[in-house]
């Protein structure tokens, strides 16, 4: 009876258009929002903003926007992390070069950097699928990383080589560097994140996302239905990297502080990737279960045994989380391609026939 | 020209002038000569029908239609004038719409989703505004959505509306792909054997939508099929194909006398 959709007829394609035509996920999302915008942040820890809450974020944005391209218009990027990286050079560079810029206007303008090297990287897609498609991107992603490191005008040739956040401010309150505090961080990915989400929404369900959706499933019958796949792939390649390097600028100036060029390298990339497959492709609201679930997990491995007095060294946390990240990527690979945002998506059928499943 | 003054079929209909005229078409893969030196056309508002043995090469012609495949030779006129070189999308944008032997549905996607992929050509608002779901965007979804909904009530689909096309029988899926090339309000509806693996029922039930489809708005039709009885209800002209040549071409009782045909298509089994 909590889902029942009894009583809501759609009177109109409008409502039945409407982003949530059955009330229930209306309330369940406001209730959501609620707790990421007041108790949360009332609530949080320095720990919990550290180590959960801004990271889960800032992951669940870069998975978004690989799903875009991967999950909606079905071309596999392996250079997730490389496009990151574009995303945080070109924000560094930018509130370096011009001090007086807004950080946030610096952070959404670093994603038009990411988007223009997506879309050139992306045109190997126009002629090779799948695999093929997956070695060029992985070329990028060693190509970028090789640049980060090589050309020394990107981090303002810093002896370390790596780029270091500044304190920056925006009306008087200190957003990024060691100044800024986390609570305002986390404010300002929030608000990034959500209206980001709202655009990949919106998208994702119109024609953009149908003409993706129609370009993944079948590429021959899409073109001699109208769609120029050029176009299809190459619009996938530019939003993807831009929401990615937005993701990018973030996972430097909101939260690590620092990074060197290593940092997104290849495993960044698997990492979102990971996201994305156990949270679902094809899905928004999956980047965001599975980024609570590969951000969280190694933060419950660190913490639960020690609070049920279990001594355990965290060498064997990092083995863990490993094995246990593995075996479910095994897992949905196999039996549930679509990740968790489809396990939430049966159990929510279930709850609106129940109790009575007839 | 006479090409403008169309004919009057047996039931009274008026048909008009040559919409698409296909002038010595000829097409090799390799060695293989899939069409060799064919010449037929098609009027605005009538039912025409491609016949012929496996492999004859029907399915290739309408690919040649439809922009997937350039002939080696000859030309395609569209209206009177030569169509140049066009890639499928921009043929389709131009009207011509189309089914497939093969069923090609989108199958991650609902029946609503690949019906709506049909209405692509007919909508024009940009990125930003669909990413804000405003202005241009939000009309067109709306306008289009119920433009479907007609589509989906004519062929009766109402129920199926939101099931992933994958989880569909057979007979569905070639009626949701239909739904998706109607959708397109095309001036000239392209069906490769539209009827093959149905049961009684539903080739009736298919056969009654291609003429509904024609009566109602009007739509040129160009279709194969293999079973002849269809054939000879539905079509007002029918183009007889053998190993690539043309051997017939006519009304569907004079195709169904001509010697040649029933040597090569009717008379022989397979
Ligand atoms: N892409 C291709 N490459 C090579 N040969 C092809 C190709 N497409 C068609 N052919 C050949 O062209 C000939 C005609 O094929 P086509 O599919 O047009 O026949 P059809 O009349 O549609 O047959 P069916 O009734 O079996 O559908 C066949 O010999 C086929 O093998
Ligand atoms: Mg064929």
């Amino acid at each position: 009876m909590l889902y029942r959709t009894a009583g809501q007829f759609k009177t109109s394609y409008q409502a039945d258009q409407a982003l949530f035509p059955v009330r229930q996920d209306a309330i369940l999302l406001g209730v959501i929002l609620i707790f990421a915008w007041v108790v949360l942040p009332m609530t949080a820890s320095e720990f919990a903003f550290q180590t959960m809450l801004i990271p889960v974020l800032i992951y669940a944005l870069a998975a978004m926007g690989l799903n875009i391209l991967t999950g909606y218009a079905g071309q596999l990027s392996l250079g997730t992390g490389a496009f990151m990286g574009v995303g945080a050079y070109a924000c560094y560079k930018m509130v370096t070069l011009m001090p007086w810029m807004n950080p946030v206007v610096a952070i959404l303008l670093a994603g038009v950097f990411s988007a223009g090297v997506g879309v050139a990287f992306g045109i190997p897609s126009l002629r090779i699928k799948g695999f093929y498609l997956a070695i060029a991107t992985l070329a990028a992603q060693f190509f970028l990383v090789w640049l980060f490191e090589k050309w020394a005008w990107l981090y303002n040739y810093n002896a370390s080589g790596a780029i270091q956040v500044p304190n920056l401010d925006m009306f008087g309150l200190w957003v990024s560097g060691p100044q800024a505090a986390s609570v305002t961080q986390y404010y300002l990915v929030l608000g990034v994140v959500t209206l980001m989400t709202l655009l990949c929404i919106n998208l994702t369900r119109g024609n953009l996302g149908r003409t993706w959706k129609a370009t993944r499933d079948m590429d021959i019958a899409a073109e001699l239905i109208g769609i120029n796949l050029m176009k299809s792939k190459l619009t996938a390649f530019a939003i993807s990297s831009y929401v990615v390097g937005v993701a990018g600028a973030m996972y430097v100036f909101m939260w690590k502080g620092a990074a060197e060029p290593n940092v997104f390298d290849i495993p960044l990339s698997f990492q979102v990737l990971f996201i994305a497959i156990i949270g679902g492709l094809g899905s928004i609201l999956g980047n965001f279960l599975g980024a609570i679930l590969i951000v969280g997990l190694p933060v419950a491995l660190n913490l639960l045994p020690n609070a049920l007095g279990i001594p355990i060294s965290s060498a064997t946390v990092e083995h863990l989380n490993v094995m246990i990240v593995g075996a479910l990527i095994i897992f949905f690979l196999i039996i549930e391609p679509h990740g968790l945002a489809r396990l939430w998506a049966l159990i929510r059928e279930k709850l609106i026939v129940w109790p009575f499943p007839y | 020209m006479k090409d403008t003054e169309g004919y009057v079929t047996a039931d009274g209909r008026q048909i008009g002038g040559v919409l698409m005229e296909m002038r010595n078409i000829t097409l090799r893969f390799g060695g293989v000569v899939a069409i060799n030196g064919i010449s037929f056309d098609i009027r605005e508002g009538e039912i025409r029908a491609i016949i012929g043995p496996n492999g004859a090469g029907k399915s290739s012609m309408l690919n040649i239609i439809s922009g997937f495949y350039t002939p080696s030779e000859g030309e395609v006129l569209y209206r009177g004038e030569r169509r140049p070189a066009m890639k499928p999308y921009e043929v389709a944008r131009m009207g011509v719409a189309r089914t497939f032997q093969n069923i090609a549905l989108f199958e991650g996607m609902t029946v609503l989703d690949n019906v709506m992929t049909g209405r692509l050509t007919h909508m024009h608002a940009g990125t930003l505004s669909q990413a804000l779901w405003f202005g241009r965007a939000r009309d067109e979804e709306m306008e289009n959505r119920e433009k479907v909904e007609r589509v989906i009530d004519f062929l009766e689909i109402q129920n199926i509306r939101k099931t992933p096309v994958g989880r569909l029988p057979y007979g569905l899926k070639k009626r949701v792909e239909l739904a998706r090339a109607l959708a397109a309000e095309p001036s000239l509806l392209l069906l490769d054997e539209p009827m093959a693996g149905m049961n009684v029922e539903e080739k009736e039930d298919m056969s009654r939508f291609i003429l509904d489809v024609n009566d109602e708005f009007g739509t040129t039709i160009c279709l194969i099929e293999h079973d002849m009885g269809v054939v000879m209800d539905l079509s007002d002209r029918v183009v007889v194909m053998d190993y690539g040549r043309k051997i017939g071409d006519g009304v569907p009782d004079e195709v169904r006398r001509s010697q040649d045909v029933i040597d090569a298509y009717l008379g022989v089994p397979h």
